[in-house]
């Protein structure tokens, strides 16, 4: 399976300029591929088209193998970095965490959610423990793609750890293609097999052999 | 260097303030306290209580009869208590239906959006820009007048100022993450308006249902007095304020006085409920 953009152009208003222009991009099931870019050049902004929050102005997604549909659980599942705008204060956290079906046990344990922060509310959890939580929601069989937007980036390393050890051994076992997107450049190069990067002289190309000994120069 | 470092002092408040949220929380105890009285003493006053007297007519106000006696002798307490509680409960049901309406058009307007969002933003135009009091006699008078066509009449003209209220609240809800995520989850429009907005609605839900209440029994009060509302036989307020103009030439004061006294008493007292629920509920106020 391959979810793949064509040649995907966005703007918010009609009179603004392009935030992305002629964008190509695909990514292979089971495949981690690192996006990179810095901030503005429209890495969120091409997370929420591939997940289909937004609609590209021109240019299409398409998730090749798959039956396109527009309710159910969607195969793209898109992990937002503030954690505590992803949940409903008004939820407990069981409830957030069942929302699309409650994972099992062991996977529970493996991103070490305790079970006495059940039945508190979101206010009441750090914001590594959130997203453990919002991770763990995406962690389904029904998901094809996980988009990572800065998925760790607010937490410390050790918590870093954790959730990608999870998050990855769980897209490595059910075939899920990972795009990674973040500024760090050391986190970019440890998890991925491909590095993208939004930058260039046009900022319209995405070439897939990005300089990655600079990269690993630097780490 | 580390002699020079100064303790901080830390202010000592008392152990108990006495803020603005402890006084919210003494009013609405206090007025709800009133309110459920003068229901309870509605209820249990019988009906022959309200006999003709005809020794006793027109007593000025006295120990007897603290809020006087009218023409036929009747104890103006008993009356005006029997009035308030009828326009409670007519202002009870008409607050209630209005607060149904408003949270399901409220929240089915940005839900669903397009055309039905614009038609119900139109409706809501539509019966904010007639007088209410206009409004309320014509819907009254065509739905045969008495509780019936008051009751229709207040409903189908108090629910407009809540729904906006709602729909600005859904509309911002809608835009969060977890509304979006959950429509990534495969959950319905129906799960997300019932799950994830309704309890965000709660707090301006409550505030707006309490606060259509004196609007309501006002309404209603002033349509009876008018003639277009409840009839000659029952015990509105309405209706006694009504009577008693035809003797107000004549020195009887205390007919008028007291029932339309206790109808804006009662009225500021929801209303005042309303807004220090308001007052707990807003982050803004809550801890003054």
């Amino acid at each position: 399976m391959r979810l793949r953009a064509e040649e995907i152009s966005f703007k918010y208003n009609n009179n603004d300029k392009y935030i992305l222009e002629d964008i190509d991009f695909s990514i292979e099931s089971g495949e981690v591929v690192g996006l990179l870019a810095p901030s503005g050049y429209g890495k969120t902004t091409l997370a929420k088209i591939l997940a289909g929050y937004e609609k590209p102005t021109s240019g299409q997604v398409v998730l090749e193998g798959c039956e396109s549909r527009n309710n159910g659980y969607a195969p793209v599942q898109l992990i937002f970095q503030h954690p505590e705008k992803a949940v409903n204060p008004k939820w407990k956290m069981r409830k957030i965490l069942s929302e699309a079906g409650m994972p099992p046990q062991e996977l529970i344990d493996a991103m070490g959610i305790k079970e006495s922060w059940m039945d508190r509310w979101p206010t009441e959890l750090s914001g590594g423990e959130l997203q453990r939580f919002c991770c763990i929601r995406v962690l389904s069989e029904q998901t094809k793609f996980i988009i990572a937007d800065e998925m760790t980036t607010m937490l410390d390393a050790i918590t870093q750890a954790q959730i990608w050890n999870v998050v990855l051994t769980y897209a490595k076992k059910h075939n899920i293609g990972v795009v990674v997107i973040s500024h760090d450049a050391c986190l970019i190069n440890k998890v991925c097999d491909r590095v993208v990067s939004l930058t260039g002289d046009k900022r319209d190309v995405i070439s897939p052999h990005i300089e990655t000994n600079q990269i690993s120069a630097s780490c | 260097m580390m002699e020079q470092v100064e303790r901080i002092q830390v202010p000592q408040g008392p152990l108990f303030k006495f803020g603005v949220r402890e006084k919210a929380i003494i009013a609405i105890g206090l007025f709800a306290t009133v309110f459920i009285v003068i229901l309870i003493a509605g209820s249990l006053i019988p009906e022959d209580s309200l006999d003709v007297d005809l020794y006793n007519i027109f007593a000025s106000p006295s120990l007897a009869h603290p809020f006087g006696t009218d023409w036929v002798g009747t104890d103006m307490l008993l009356r005006t208590i029997t009035g308030l509680y009828l326009s409670m409960k007519i202002g009870i049901f008409c607050a209630v239906t209005s607060a149904i309406i408003a949270v399901l058009l409220g929240i089915a307007g940005p839900i669903f959006g397009g055309k039905i969002d614009y038609v119900i933003s139109w409706l809501v135009d539509l019966v904010l820009s007639v007088p209410h009091t206009l409004v309320i006699i014509l819907v009254s008078i065509a739905c045969g007048g008495g509780l019936t066509g008051i009751v229709i009449g207040v409903t189908v003209t108090h629910w407009t100022s809540l729904t906006r209220v709602i729909r600005a609240e859904v509309m911002q809800v809608k835009e969060m993450e977890y509304t979006k995520i959950s429509r990534k989850f495969g959950k319905s429009k129906l799960f997300i308006a019932r799950e994830h907005v309704f309890p965000h609605v709660i707090p301006q839900l409550v505030v707006g249902t309490v606060l259509i209440f004196p609007h309501a029994i006002l309404h209603e009060a002033s349509i009876t007095f008018l003639g277009f509302g409840l009839p000659p036989h029952e015990p509105a307020i309405g209706v006694i304020l009504s009577e008693s103009m035809k003797y107000l030439t004549s020195g009887k004061w205390w007919l008028a006085f007291f029932p339309g006294a206790s109808l804006v008493l009662v009225s500021m007292m929801v209303e005042n409920i309303g807004r220090n629920i308001e007052k707990i509920i807003n982050q803004k106020t809550a801890y003054m």
